[in-house]
């Protein structure tokens, strides 16, 4: 909806460049300034990408004697054996990508099922229930207390403390209710004559006419997931249960635990911690050029909301 | 299947509530278990802040909350003496404090400047650059930072920056050892990461403007500097206020993980925070009771910030944030 409406708007830029046709050369040179420094500053920022996975890729000697900037030097793959020889790590990035779907199914059937009814002008208690949503944005609880909360509930060390706690997002269900808003209710009013339940009603018409939202709030909540650490280190004491995350912030911390000797303690190399980083992020790169409109998206979304 | 369309036609004159239910069950039925979760994961924690108020036993951790004795506030007594408390307390508000100063301004220049282009295709490439770090976790970037700023030594290998300085003749810079270069590492990394996301937002804004306006201005002889200064800066003044008073309102709340991830055991006088501070004495000291008033210390001076902020954007004309 507002993607929409910034699009309809003609472009500044244009209008500003036929206007200063009588100046052209010097806004040339203008605009060449401003490209070449924009595209230094993009260069900037993914140096340090850049450099973790020249690290991850150059020889161990090159490293050792510092020749290597952005760009690999001696290449060769041994860090990526390593790293995924350490620790179990190819089965535990399968099961941090099972928990990121799991995690992001869950919380968008959840938002739906608020957001829906909440969008509804006809619902008595939508506001009461409102507010009372709203409210827990701006109280919460604290660490310790959550920490108690998840406990009486018995779900320390289990892997539903990864799920349930953060099951659905109230920031997120507002946006959810601001595009099933946009909806015609007239469209509901003719489905229910033909006898429609409001469960098909929501599956069969409100779902498939917000699914750009839908699509940027489960990457939204797929992210937080695959990068969260946080309600690990509260609540999970396990290391089958630990995420890649979790995984790399021990490679980092060079605790390397091997299961038969019990703990050693062992630096990593510097080459294999880049390898287990670049490895983290690989699913977010590969992802992300295809998927950066939805995120876009998502930012002008909460911005309309705000 | 629904009663409602028999209602319509022949209104129950006795009340409206058996219609109106016949007519929205199903909607509140669809709301029920988003319903339970809140109450059960958002509500029922707060209850527990009673902790705050009691003894937690460590020799006895299934004792419920419910079930400890009462020891009223000696532990908001003991954290006011605790000079620890303090000096996190004093490390939240410095390293917000820069994440405000160095961190803020700049994604507003960017994203004004970046108006000033009209290659899209740079526009658009700058922002799929910007944005990227915004969807890594605090952990990667902590393992970058260390790549980025270790120290250099011969036969060990050491982070880009120290590579460079090295191998231009200088000498190391201690930026992962020394508390107050750390701190520069927090800031640089934290507008790496979230510089993007504010671009984005600053211009979405600066695309909605009115382009006849900056038109107006030329056509009247204003410089490039002028018009930027007079016609675009005040069109984004109020998204800037907004986002100002909601970083003020949050100065005394920090994340854990960021703190957290990026520190060392060199630099804890630097990068002890609150929230760190609070994970240590509840899941390493086991004090639990003294972590959740320090916990709920917090929550409430951030409240009545945040409450403070909302006013003050109301009073300068602006549409309060909650």
């Amino acid at each position: 909806m507002s993607n929409a409406s910034v699009k309809s708007v003609p472009n500044p830029k244009k209008i500003k460049e036929t206007g200063s046709e009588l100046n052209n050369a010097s806004s040339r040179a203008y605009q060449i300034c401003w490209c070449t420094f924009f595209i230094i500053v993009s260069f900037i920022a993914i140096i340090p990408i850049l450099r973790v996975i020249s690290i991850s890729m150059s020889s161990k000697d090159a490293i050792l004697r510092g020749d290597v900037f952005i760009w690999p030097v001696g290449f060769n793959t041994d860090a990526y054996d390593k790293a995924l020889k350490t620790g179990n790590f190819l089965r535990t990035l399968g099961y941090s990508v099972l928990l990121m779907l799991g995690a992001s199914a869950i919380n968008m059937v959840m938002t739906i099922l608020m957001a829906f009814p909440l969008a509804r002008r006809n619902l008595k208690l939508g506001s009461i229930i409102m507010t009372f949503c709203v409210l827990t944005m701006y109280l919460n609880p604290g660490t310790i207390p959550n920490y108690f909360n998840v406990k009486d509930f018995n779900l320390i060390n289990t892997v539903w403390a990864l799920l349930i706690p953060g099951a659905m997002s109230v920031y997120n269900m507002i946006i959810m209710r601001t595009a099933f808003r946009s909806i015609d209710e007239s469209l509901y009013e003719a489905a229910r004559i033909e006898g429609c339940s409001e469960f098909r009603i929501m599956w069969q018409i409100a779902v498939p006419l917000t699914v750009p939202t839908i699509a940027t709030l489960a990457l939204f909540y797929a992210v937080s997931r695959w990068n969260g650490i946080e309600d690990q280190l509260y609540y999970i004491n396990n290391s089958q249960l630990y995420t890649v995350q979790m995984t790399l912030k021990q490679m980092i911390e060079s605790i390397k635990i091997s299961a038969e000797e019990g703990s050693t303690t062992q630096m990593t190399p510097d080459n294999v911690k880049a390898a287990s980083i670049t490895l983290s992020m690989l699913p977010m790169l590969i992802v992300y050029p295809f998927v950066q409109r939805f995120f876009t998206q998502g930012i002008m979304l909460g911005a309309v909301k705000g | 299947m629904t009663t409602l369309p028999r209602s319509e036609i022949r209104p129950n004159r006795k009340g409206w509530f058996k219609p109106y239910i016949a007519g929205t069950w199903q909607l509140y039925a669809m709301m029920l278990i988003p319903i339970i979760y809140i109450i059960c994961f958002k509500y029922k924690p707060m209850l527990h802040v009673v902790i705050a108020f009691k003894k937690y036993n460590a020799f006895n951790p299934n004792l419920s909350v419910w079930d400890m004795p009462w020891v009223g506030f000696r532990w908001f007594e003991e954290a006011f003496r605790d000079s620890l408390f303090w000096k996190s307390l004093a490390n939240t508000l410095i390293l917000n404090l820069g994440d405000l100063i160095l961190g803020f301004p700049f994604p507003i220049l960017l994203a004004i400047f970046l108006n000033e282009l009209t290659s899209n295709k740079v526009r658009k490439a700058t922002q799929l650059a910007l944005y990227l770090p915004n969807f890594l976790s605090w952990v990667i970037i902590a393992g970058i930072s260390a790549q980025l700023f270790a120290n250099y030594m011969v036969n060990v290998g050491g982070g880009l920056v120290n590579n460079i300085i090295v191998s231009l003749g200088g000498t190391n810079v201690p930026f992962l050892e020394n508390p107050s270069w750390w701190r520069f590492v927090y800031w640089i990394m934290g507008i790496w990461q979230s510089a993007g996301y504010s671009l984005i937002i600053y211009l979405a804004a600066l695309m909605s403007n009115d382009p006849s306006l900056s038109e107006a201005a030329y056509i009247d002889g204003a410089t490039r500097m002028q018009r930027i200064w007079h016609v675009t800066v005040p069109q984004i003044m109020p998204t800037i206020s907004t986002l100002l008073i909601m970083q003020v309102g949050k100065v005394v709340s920090i994340s854990f993980d960021r703190p957290y991830m990026m520190s060392n055991a060199n630099v804890t006088d630097a990068s002890q925070v609150i929230s760190t501070f609070v994970y240590d004495r509840a899941f390493t000291g086991h004090r639990f009771d003294y972590a959740a008033a320090i916990g709920l210390f917090q929550s409430v001076v951030g409240i009545i910030l945040i409450l403070i902020a909302n006013q003050g954007s109301k009073k300068m004309g602006q549409e309060g944030i909650i």
